[in-house]
């Protein structure tokens, strides 16, 4: 109890030779007794970096100043979008039995991707991320955290230790909140985990395709910019204790907290939000439904600073009528997420700003025929698809493979941890480092081998 | 020399003094006499003589009301009462209305809310005392401040309390530590009952006193969650001390056949004690002045003195008198000139607060802010835990002043400093404004459905005569008081301007005043 934080300037605190036993006992530690360490406690899986610790303690050097995360909540059918199986035929493909080449020889996807595939040099695929959870909340946190559930601890979303380490304590000083959720937040855990409530997105609320997008206590249906300007005046004029005590520190403090959200409302900080002042032909391109316009207005925040913004998009759980859903959504998908790597490229964004589009697991690849599904698929977390882009991430490549029935992954398993600690790398955080908990214990950011989880390693060849 | 010296002083300090003056605001102040009334207005006044601070004007009886019932029982006062108040003519209706608030339930409901905190009562991470124990635990302590229980009997059944967490729901305190660790139980007891932070203690002494909770045992039974806290006397006989040493340095015997616990309760709430009755009329000369005569309330070291060590011995020996009633604390506290002083302070002095020149203004705690916005507007909130358990279900009639679980979640309360009770630092909740919260009150569609679908403030309309009545009304609700003609003037002309039509502008004038400072702070 009565612990203050041990160092609340939100800097990482790096291991020192690691948590392991040689480190401690100060025997230095050769990168060929680490590999040996590394493959005893990481079950026979070949590890792409086998310097889990590196000898330099310094948090890496940030390539990423923002992160755009599209969560597919539901779970999107990996062999439908990003890892077609064209030969199994309808008990596996359905009716999407066509795919889309890409520039890269090889390299096809889904029938219903056309777009996406033109800008197949911007992004790199994911065949084979796994963590083999079927249920939603258990794998949404897993994906979303890079942590197991389990433990005492209540781990926070990645977008609020991205903005614990980069937001207001690391010097931003946007209006705009540095982590945002477009438009809901998650409901069924809490982004800020053990971090606390100042750590929570700020979620917009409203529909960013409607004809104004009302951003909660931003843009108040029914109430015009003039009587917001009348409200504001009666509100001075009535504000009788408050012309009272003028000049007191507790007034200035109030002032400002009011001027600064009069700003949101009435003066240009609030217009990042207005989608009017783009061009109807962009947003056209985009798509006019809420995933394409909440791209647009992903880039838009990110423009700004912003440094995490989640596009939480529901609808992917598609035990029924999956294909006609898919008919649907796909083509949304496919126009947004291609136009914001394509507008971000053009505006030289892209090589800052990381974009991580995936569900918290893949479908059933074997089609769901009999009733009451009728052709649905079911949950899967054994092995789907992942996109990554820009901020140091490469494109035009594949990273692992399932297997031919897109059933296991056969090569290069991605953990949640693994794509996590990827992204923190390139932001600059050190992904072996710990985060200090409110109680006044440092916590790893991520588990490793040593905690009895199994490791694939961080993405190092697109990084 | 020493005479020139004297009058160069004067000379510096009368403008310093007539600058002060300013003119009276008769909606905050009155021209009551602030003459001493009593002891507390004596030490208090004498010091600001001393220091040459000129204390604030006495509040107006309005100013009064809706104060002292935002801090005794967290709860603004309806329409109906401000108006009874108001007209009443009986002058002794201030210490009347302390009389009668103090014996409300709304005291122990909002009285337990500050222990819950203190106490860390939560039934998730990292507190972990699960939903039943909770309940049973906040009823024990809302039903002791009910019963008002001495508060050295208070504490001791806590300190010595065995059993179930459920059924003796004390034991839960054991259980709500950062660990179970003897030092940990230590240092959770010296912060709650002593107000000292013993990580600042040389290690030792938080060593020795941590030998009175090493005989604690816990263990489980067939009921899902329940855990016994008891004395374990096996581990005591097989390996416990002889004599133990209290954090005043005192050694005492240890008796085999006597739970250690209760050796260190009967020294704690001794009346020489240095640290008990200290630490609690500090406390609650904090909550109701808005800062402890030693500041933070909870950090009591040698180099933290008081600002007035008179102040804290004449109340140290009122709570003697008292025979530790602290509701007779809390009466002696509320009757005093000091209380009463307006929030308007008259010197620029910027110890003037650090004295108690004037009462503080303080943004209202989360739970109280959200309850008197749905008692303005006759609405309710919405409250689930994520815990499915039968003592999890919260009516939406529930006050949020009486939420019992900490663990419950809610964008509004965070957003308004409801602290995470984690640590029992008094610290933790917050009442700074922010951007986010100015955001919300001003703009939220929260905030207007309260407003624009509200029955009540319907039903306030259609029972005026006429517009400015429907305004006089709206300000007894949401002020607790009158409006004055500059203000119905505004709102007058605010209505007839082209920015609203019909009802509009009566929605803007309850927007504009529970965006006021005067609905948003005790003051």
């Amino acid at each position: 109890m009565n612990a203050k934080p041990q160092h609340t300037d939100g800097r990482l605190r790096s291991y020192r030779g690691g948590d392991s036993l040689l480190g401690m006992l100060g025997i230095p530690i050769t990168r060929r007794s680490l590999l040996q360490g590394s493959l005893l406690g990481a079950t026979g899986f070949w590890l792409t970096d086998p310097l889990g610790a590196r000898a330099d303690a310094e948090p890496p050097a940030a390539k990423a100043k923002a992160v755009i995360h599209i969560w597919l909540w539901g779970g999107p059918s990996h062999i439908d979008t990003f890892d077609p199986k064209p030969d199994l035929g309808n008990d596996y493909c359905g009716p999407l039995r066509a795919t889309t080449a890409t520039s890269t020889a090889g390299v096809a996807l889904g029938e219903l991707l056309p777009l996406l595939a033109k800008q197949f040099d911007k992004y790199t695929i994911i065949r084979s991320s796994t963590h083999g959870q079927n249920g939603h909340e258990t794998a949404a946190y897993m994906v979303q955290t890079g942590n197991q559930t389990g433990g005492k601890l209540v781990y926070p979303h990645v977008g609020a230790v991205v903005s614990k380490f980069t937001g207001y304590e690391a010097g931003y000083k946007g209006l705009i909140p540095p982590y945002i959720v477009l438009t809901q937040p998650q409901g069924r855990f809490s982004e800020s985990g053990f971090l606390g409530p100042r750590y929570k997105p700020f979620a917009t609320g409203g529909d960013p395709n409607a004809k104004r997008f009302l951003v909660e206590g931003v843009v108040a249906p029914g109430i015009s910019d003039e009587r917001q300007r009348g409200r504001r005046e009666l509100l001075t004029r009535l504000n009788s204790l408050a012309l009272a005590s003028q000049g007191s520190e507790q007034m200035e403090a109030v002032a400002k907290a009011e001027q600064e959200a009069y700003d949101l409302i009435l003066g240009d900080a609030g217009k990042v939000f207005d989608l009017a002042q783009e061009d109807d032909a962009l947003r056209a391109r985009y798509g006019r439904n809420t995933l394409g316009q909440s791209c647009l207005m992903a880039r838009r925040l990110v423009e700004k600073g912003v440094r995490f913004v989640t596009i939480n998009s529901g609808g992917w759980d598609t035990h029924k009528e999956h294909f006609e859903a898919m008919r649907t959504m796909l083509p949304q998908l496919d126009k947004g997420v291609s136009t914001l790597l394509e507008d971000l490229a053009d505006r030289g964004l892209l090589e800052s700003t990381i974009v991580w589009c995936s569900g918290e697991f893949g479908r059933t690849p074997q089609v769901q025929w009999e009733a009451p599904w009728n052709g649905g698929r079911n949950h899967f977390g054994a092995v789907f698809s992942t996109l990554v882009a820009g901020g140091g991430f490469r494109g035009g490549a594949v990273v692992g493979a399932s297997d031919s029935r897109a059933s296991e992954v056969v090569d290069r398993p991605v953990y949640p941890w693994d794509m996590i600690g990827s992204m923190y790398e390139l932001l600059g955080i050190d992904p072996e480092g710990e985060i200090a908990h409110p109680q006044g214990m440092d916590v790893a950011l991520l588990p490793k081998a040593s905690d009895g989880v199994e490791v694939g390693g961080r993405l190092k060849e697109i990084m | 020399m020493k005479r020139r010296l004297g009058i160069a002083i004067c000379l510096v300090l009368v403008p310093n003094l007539l600058a002060a003056e300013r003119t009276l605001d008769p909606t905050f102040e009155s021209e009551g006499s602030i003459s001493p009334r009593g002891k507390i207005d004596r030490t208090v006044f004498a010091r600001l003589r001393q220091e040459r601070i000129a204390p604030a004007r006495l509040c107006t009886d309005a100013v009064f009301l809706r104060r002292v019932y935002v801090d005794v029982i967290g709860t603004l006062p309806t329409a109906e009462e401000a108006q009874r108040f108001l007209t009443d003519a009986n002058p002794n209706k201030r210490r009347d209305l302390i009389d009668a608030l103090l014996a409300r339930d709304e005291f122990a409901e909002y009285w337990a809310l500050k222990w819950c905190d203190l106490l860390r009562v939560k039934a998730e991470f990292p507190v972990n005392l699960w939903p039943n124990a909770v309940q049973a635990y906040h009823r024990w302590l809302k039903t002791s401040l009910q019963a008002n229980l001495r508060y050295d009997q208070f504490v001791r059944a806590i300190l010595c309390s065995s059993g179930s967490n459920f059924r003796d729901p004390q034991v839960n305190f054991y259980r709500s530590a950062q660990t179970k660790q003897p030092e940990a139980l230590a240092r959770a007891v010296a912060l709650t009952f002593m107000g000292t932070r013993a990580e600042k203690w040389p290690p030792e002494k938080l060593a020795e006193m941590s030998v009175f909770f090493s005989y604690l045992g816990y263990k489980k039974t067939a009921e899902w969650k329940e855990e016994i806290v008891y004395f374990d006397m096996q581990k005591y006989l097989a390996e416990g001390p002889q004599t133990a040493v209290l954090p005043d340095g005192t050694t005492v015997t240890l008796r085999p056949d006597q739970d250690p616990r209760e050796v260190f309760a009967d020294w704690l709430i001794s009346p020489r004690n240095p640290y008990f009755a200290k630490c609690i009329v500090n406390r609650v000369w904090s909550w109701l002045l808005g800062r402890g005569i030693i500041h933070e309330p909870d950090d009591i070291r040698p180099d933290n003195p008081p600002v007035n060590p008179k102040l804290l011995e004449l109340l140290e020996q009122e709570l003697f008198a008292a025979r530790y009633d602290l509701k007779a604390l809390f009466r002696l506290i509320l009757n005093s000139k000091v209380y009463q002083l307006s929030s308007i302070p008259q010197s620029d002095n910027p110890d003037a607060g650090r004295y108690f020149a004037y009462y503080p203004l303080r943004r209202l705690d989360a739970e109280v802010l959200v309850d008197a916005l749905c008692q303005i507007t006759g609405t309710t909130e919405e409250y689930s835990s994520a815990i499915p358990e039968p003592f999890t279900f919260i009516p939406p009639h529930q006050r949020s002043i009486a939420l019992a679980d900490g663990s419950i979640t809610s964008t509004f309360l965070e957003m308004f400093g409801r602290p995470p009770r984690d640590t029992g630092l008094e610290s933790e909740r917050s009442t700074r404004p922010s951007a986010a919260q100015r955001l919300h009150l001003l703009n939220s569609s929260h905030i207007q459905r309260k407003i624009q679908e509200s029955e009540r403030l319907r039903e306030l309309v259609r029972g005026s005569a006429s517009p400015q009545e429907t305004a006089t009304r709206i300000y007894l609700t949401i002020l607790a008081r009158l409006p004055t003609q500059r203000e119905l003037q505004v709102f007058e002309r605010y209505s007839k301007s082209d920015i609203v039509q019909g009802q509009e502008a009566l929605i803007d004038l309850v927007w504009a005043l529970i965006n006021s400072v005067e609905f948003l702070y005790r003051h």
